[in-house]
């Protein structure tokens, strides 16, 4: 498991949003996370990378102890997180959007900028543009790119498909897919778009309420009518 | 003709000092959404420990850099150890405490150098038109604001600095100590506040030296637009001009009214300033 997470607890004043939240995430694995409106999953996400406080429980990376980190080190660790909407900066230019993503190496990787260009041709067509101009599914590519430009371990996603036509949706799933296979990277896709999520990835945890209540290989998780018909509404 | 351009010239200089700290607090402003009244303060303590150092070394050069580095080290202590603890409050209990912070800097700097006037030089000679001190006071505000251009736009930490500014925390999920650039952009702002009281200054300065041009420095931010750089030389500009050809065509005394007519003017044809963006703001 490259990344570990054993009875994560948060919670915003008196109301707990994780209660004993484990799971694992094996190395190059593409894997969802998935549950309804308020279940937790931006939560988890959060947690995880130290934009929220945990309120008990530990996030393992590797083996490192990510817990105690705040946001801006846990992303140094190898673990990055491409927020709900995907965080770009629309004051910044494409490339310094992509830049900031790699800007706490010390020294300036220009391959990993033109690994990204590749992976994202309209990016590369707009370097220089504001990045205000992109469409959806544009900054959601570039939200992806920054990310990617940190050369991450472990690649988080809040709902990459929030707001985006379903067949862009699908081009950013197979896309990630690509890139695991290509580039060895592991994905974890936090979604509420169940169905098209486990028709890409390669296992799955479902969340209610703050709690996981299914897990197992998204064809599994497809083929469950009790979960899928209690917790992924389809 | 001579009249125009005397004034012209005279308002460039005066208004490179409203420019300059007008840029002061638009940088802070920029970064925290806070209008800093307790700018004139940090500049007032630069000043002070610029003519302390002047009168001990006899170098009125060595006082100038000791000016502009308190002033950066104020910049930092005050956002580090009275803003930081209070930020997340609210915006408007940061604005008060700036205006607890002026008063309380005053009062000390009043006991510990006096309250009555100290002569503080020029840089060069002020006599005539457009003096050697009024060059010096135009073109270090404007090497100043290209200096500021060039690290906010070709430098890793100008990035870093307007990413934690326009998204905080998609700014640290890419690694930006979101804190430590507040912090920076509060010592860059208080350096240059303290040119603008360097240059501000003289021939006298006392605690409360700095009040009036804080007002027009403030009108200057204003109407250039809180968030633009760009916006607070313009506006720096603008007032300094008006006030010049006011004072000059119509009597000195009109001066006052004339910066209150051009801020009535101005937010009444662009509400958020010249050269605001309203839209970034909603974020």
């Amino acid at each position: 498991m490259i990344l570990e997470v054993q009875n994560l607890n948060a919670s915003y004043g008196a109301v707990r949003a994780l209660k004993d939240v484990s799971l694992g995430v094996a190395e190059k694995g593409f894997c969802a996370v998935l549950g309804a409106n308020g279940a937790g999953k931006t939560t988890l996400l959060r947690t995880l990378t130290g934009l929220h406080r945990a309120a008990g429980g530990r996030v393992l990376l590797e083996g490192e102890d990510l817990t105690r980190l705040p946001a801006e080190r846990v992303v140094t660790r190898g673990l990055a997180h491409v927020p709900e909407g995907g965080g770009v900066i629309t004051e910044l230019t494409v490339e310094e959007n992509l830049r900031l993503g790699g800007l706490w190496r010390r020294r300036r990787d220009r391959v990993a900028l033109d690994e990204v260009l590749d992976l994202f041709p309209p990016l590369a067509q707009r370097i220089s543009k504001s990045a205000s101009t992109l469409s959806g599914g544009e900054r959601q590519m570039l939200a992806i790119g920054r990310a990617l430009m940190s050369r991450p371990k472990v690649l988080l996603l809040d709902e990459p498909s929030l707001g985006l036509a379903p067949l862009v949706t699908r081009q950013i799933f197979d896309l990630l897919r690509e890139l695991r296979s290509s580039t060895g990277l592991t994905v974890v896709l936090v979604e509420q778009n169940a169905n098209g999520a486990l028709a890409v990835t390669d296992s799955g945890f479902v969340l209610n309420q703050g709690s996981v209540v299914a897990s197992g290989p998204s064809a599994e998780l497809l083929s469950d009518d009790r979960t899928r018909h209690a917790y992924l509404g389809f | 003709m001579t009249t125009f351009l005397n004034l012209t010239l005279n308002g460039l200089a005066t208004g490179a000092v409203y420019a300059a700290l007008a840029l002061s607090l638009v940088i802070i402003y920029q970064a925290t959404r806070l209008v800093n009244f307790a700018q004139p303060a940090l500049a007032l303590v630069a000043v002070y420990i610029a003519y302390t150092v002047s009168q001990m070394t006899g170098s009125y050069w060595i006082g100038f850099v000791a000016g502009l580095l308190s002033g950066l080290v104020a910049g930092a202590l005050v956002e580090r150890v009275v803003i930081r603890p209070i930020a997340k409050s609210s915006e408007l209990n940061a604005i008060i405490v700036t205006l607890g912070l002026l008063l309380i800097v005053q009062g000390g700097v009043g006991m510990i150098w006096g309250n009555r006037q100290h002569g503080f030089p020029y840089a060069f000679d002020y006599v005539g038109r457009f003096s050697p001190a009024d060059v010096f006071a135009v073109a270090s505000v404007a090497v100043t604001a290209l200096l500021l251009f060039g690290l906010y736009q070709f430098t890793p930490l100008g990035l870093r600095m307007r990413a934690a500014a326009f998204r905080p925390e998609a700014a640290r999920l890419s690694g930006v100590k979101v804190g430590l650039m507040l912090t920076a952009g509060w010592a860059i702002a208080s350096l240059i506040g303290a040119l603008a009281g360097m240059l501000a200054g003289p021939p006298f300065i006392s605690p409360n030296a700095f009040d009036g041009v804080f007002v027009y420095g403030i009108t200057a931010a204003v109407i250039g637009g809180l968030d633009n750089p760009f916006g607070a030389v313009l506006g720096g500009v603008l007032i300094g001009l008006g006030m010049s050809y006011v004072s000059g065509y119509a009597g000195p005394e009109l001066a006052t009214l004339a910066a209150l007519a051009i801020v009535v003017l101005v937010l009444s044809v662009r509400p958020d300033g010249i050269l605001s963006r309203p839209a970034a703001r909603k974020v």
